[in-house]
């Protein structure tokens, strides 16, 4: 049969399963080490580890299953009482957490492993479990019966006789569910083989007890069957027979009897008992059952996401061209209309929350992170975090890790002191790092806090003015000088430290927020710690825009970066110097950028007065007014990539399709203002 | 011949193979999440109006109730009193085993999962 290997399939559920239970892992530990963990938490831990073991032994990964069992031993251990839940063994079940999680992800993807890290955990394991006596593993049970016959049959040679067995049921062999039939049938297929049932001790009808067992079998197998092979068809037979081997040629029985335990006579057997009541679990079971799921591909999700943007595009160019057709507001075709919009919207919110996933398994990972810095930096590191609940866009969520890790570790690196210092500030040893998020206007807010030192103000302006950001008399504002940080090259350190990573600043961080239309601030206490808010859009596939005309042509500018519009008057405009104009707004001067002369559309113009000016949010709480012609609409507009062929262009982040049919492109308020000429100004608004 | 068993794991990964290999082999498969999913099953009919799998394969260790309380429960069900029931675990545990064939377990299968191995331990309690 061609298509594709269904064990391909199984393989990819077996790792989306593991990022689950991994997950569930993490979680369940993170409670266990807050105290908020029961006996539960404890089952369902060992379950996960177990679960990816189990998974793991059936594509042959082999290290990952013997970590993982030596792991689970480890839990195990924790399981049954015989260690103590106690913040070290807590700590080393975290680590070898994250190293499973890591084992996983490199088998997934075929990449190596830091075998380093594996041994030194193993060996904690080892360490932790060192005292306690190692848990037998025998499998006797139900493994095959010790058949002490006379006969060698490693020796084909001679072509050893068949062999001849005995086989003698005890009572519980049927009521295990085991079947003789079966038994004898698996033998049999091992090629031509002679079964002799006695039924002589089977009794009258009138006394037969249909329970009882009264027959038993000789076998005499086929030429080449081995003790190995008998062993195997009564594998479960084991311990519920009699069961006797010999060699065909060899008249005297020498096997030895299975042992068994005697059946118990008082067992009341006979007849179909009273139909038994079903066990209490079932009727209890609704209680607990789980909203079911279905995993689907991104692509389909995002198939289905451009197929509604399709239609929002749709929708709109219908209510346009209705419009046109200056019908009167109250006809039925404009009710429809106005019904068909609604459900447009309703079709979109309904997408838009199947690719919505909640922040929790991001929050989880940099817990690792925290951990990490933590015993990298010798400080005493507590992660707390709330609403993991709080749902985002996947593609937004993905793209938050780097980021995010990054803020972490700043904030363990440089937020928060060393012990030593806290101790003289009167705080407790352990710093906190905060992750929260939340909704707030249609939008998620991510802060990062810690209850460190606070920026250093004196430290970065003097950082800003070696690095020429600042010039020697300028007085920035407190957030002005905060927005430094931000700033490419900056940097409050002065040794680079592994933990945040050379050359990658808070100017990198910013970008990435950017990139997902974000923004990030942030706000500090000076001895009472530093929080960083990143403020991201619910989804990246629709945007809330204004649509504007400039120099001719029709452009998106995003919504939540206008703050304001007012309509350009001659006494509003100033300029400083002949290239930067700046308006005045309600008593302070914003620079001011002319959209169609920043994006060549038409030369320079002396007068504005007319124009519409945009006041625009820029990076770090600054802001700009943009000039356009008019402004045409507000509406939501579908995103479209510019397609690979035409690179970055700046100051235009996407395009989209309007109502009518006509394509337009999407602004990107920062990078206009940064390349616009003479705007690379930061703090020219603070000026007078 | 064709059989109806009941494969009851919480792991997906492991129902899906258990699966696999049984439609592969021309059986039909029947899946519970745990032993109580498995009951709720049996309680509801199976499909066709099956009076009872031909075999259940069940895991140990699952949430709700695990493979032990399953393996009681069938046995104490008139319908499923005598149908072969083969633990499929991880655990070799001496000390589980005994406590799943006193419950009233048919066999014991230990993971890793080997689709020829489940398939002959099948040969060997239902045929």
């Amino acid at each position: 049969m061609a298509g594709p290997d269904p064990m391909d399939a199984i393989r990819k559920t077996f790792f989306l399963e593991c990022e689950d239970l991994l997950e569930a892992l993490l979680e369940g530990l993170d409670a266990l080490s807050t105290g908020s963990g029961d006996t539960d938490t404890v089952h369902s831990v060992f379950r996960a580890v177990h679960s990816i073991k189990g998974g793991a032994g059936a594509f042959g990964l082999d290290r990952l299953v013997t970590f993982a069992h030596r792991f689970e031993s480890g839990l195990d251990a924790l399981r049954t009482g015989r260690i103590e839940a106690d913040a070290g063994a807590l700590q080393l079940f975290l680590r070898a957490a994250d190293l499973l999680g890591d084992l996983v992800r490199a088998s997934r993807d075929g990449l190596p492993t830091d075998a380093g890290a594996e041994d030194s955990v193993l060996a904690d394991l080892d360490g932790l479990l060192g005292t306690l006596p190692e848990e037998r593993e025998e499998d006797l049970d139900f493994a095959p019966a010790m058949l002490a016959i006379p006969l060698d049959d490693d020796t084909p040679a001679d072509a050893p006789a068949p062999l001849r067995l005995s086989f003698r049921p005890h009572e519980e062999l049927y009521l295990s569910g085991n079947d003789p039939r079966h038994i004898l049938a698996a033998l049999s297929r091992l090629g031509p083989t002679e079964v002799t049932c006695h039924a002589e001790a089977l009794p009258d009808l009138a006394t037969l007890n249909p329970e009882s067992s009264y027959l038993h079998w000789t076998v005499r197998c086929a030429p080449g069957v081995t003790t190995a092979d008998i062993e195997a068809a009564f594998e479960f037979a084991a311990g519920l027979c009699d069961l006797e081997v010999t060699a065909d040629e060899d008249p005297v029985p020498a096997a030895v009897p299975v042992p068994a335990d005697p059946p118990p006579p008082d067992k009341n057997l006979p007849g179909a008992g009273p139909a038994a009541p079903p066990p209490a679990a079932s009727s209890a079971s609704a209680a607990t059952t789980q909203t079911p799921t279905v995993r689907v591909d991104l692509d389909r999700v995002d198939r289905l996401v451009n197929l509604v943007g399709e239609l929002v595009i749709n929708q709109a160019m219908l209510s346009q061209s209705v419009r046109q057709g200056s019908l009167p507001p109250n006809s039925p075709v404009m009710a429809g209309l106005d019904e068909f919009l609604q459900l447009t919207r309703d079709i979109q919110d309904s997408v838009m929350m199947i690719r919505a996933q909640p922040i929790k398994p991001l929050f989880q990972r940099m817990g690792r992170i925290v951990r990490e810095a933590a015993s990298r930096t010798g400080k005493a590191v507590r992660l707390e975090t709330s609403g993991e609940g709080t749902e985002i866009d996947k593609t937004v969520l993905d793209k938050l890790t780097d980021p995010l890790t990054h803020m972490i570790r700043n904030a363990v690196d440089h937020g928060l002191e060393s012990t030593e210092v806290r101790r003289i500030a009167g705080k407790p040893d352990e710093g906190t790092v905060h992750l929260a998020a939340h909704h707030r206007s249609g939008r998620v807010i991510i802060d990062v806090s810690d209850d460190g030192g606070g920026l250093d103000r004196a430290r970065i302006r003097a950082r800003a003015i070696e690095r020429g950001l600042l010039s020697e008399e300028a007085d920035p504002t407190p957030s002005d000088l905060d927005a430094l940080l931000f700033q490419p090259g900056f940097s409050t350190v002065d040794t680079v430290s592994d933990l945040s990573g050379r050359g990658v600043g808070m100017d990198v961080v910013k970008r990435a927020i950017q990139t997902l239309g974000g923004r990030i601030a942030i706000t500090t206490e000076p001895g009472q710690g530093t929080t960083f808010s990143i403020s991201l859009p619910l989804t990246l596939a629709i945007l809330d825009g204004m649509v504007v005309e400039a120099g001719g042509e029709t452009m998106v500018m995003p919504l939540g970066a206008v703050l304001e519009t007012q309509t350009v008057t001659g006494a509003d405009m100033d300029a400083l110097t002949p290239e930067s104009r700046v308006l005045r707004v309600r008593g302070r001067m914003l620079p001011l950028l002319d959209l169609g002369e920043v994006l060549g559309h038409h030369p320079r113009r002396d007068d504005l007065a007319g124009c519409v000016a945009l006041i625009v949010q820029a990076e770090g709480g600054s802001r700009y007014a943009l000039t356009v012609d008019r402004i045409a609409d507000q509406r939501q507009v579908v995103i479209k990539g510019l397609g690979d062929s035409y690179g970055p262009i700046p100051g235009i982040a996407a395009a989209t399709i309007l109502g009518d049919g006509q394509v337009a492109l999407i602004l990107d308020p920062i990078e206009l203002r940064e390349h616009a000429p003479g705007a690379r100004r930061p703090l020219a608004e603070t000026m007078p | 011949m064709t059989l109806s068993v009941l494969a009851v794991d919480d792991s997906r990964t492991i129902r899906d193979m258990v699966r696999l290999t049984l439609d592969g082999a021309g059986h039909r498969t029947i899946v519970a999440e745990d032993g109580e999913h498995a009951l709720r099953i049996l309680d509801d009919g199976l499909p066709d109006g099956l009076p009872r799998p031909d075999l259940v394969i069940t895991d140990i260790n699952m949430p709700r109730l695990d493979g032990i309380g399953l393996i009681r429960a069938l046995r104490q069900r008139p319908a499923t009193r005598l149908v072969p029931i083969l633990v499929l675990s991880t655990e070799s545990a001496q000390t589980l085993k005994a406590q799943a064939r006193d419950a009233g377990a048919t066999g014991w299968i230990v993971k890793p999962f080997d689709p020829d191995r489940l398939l002959q331990a099948l040969d060997r309690v239902a045929g």
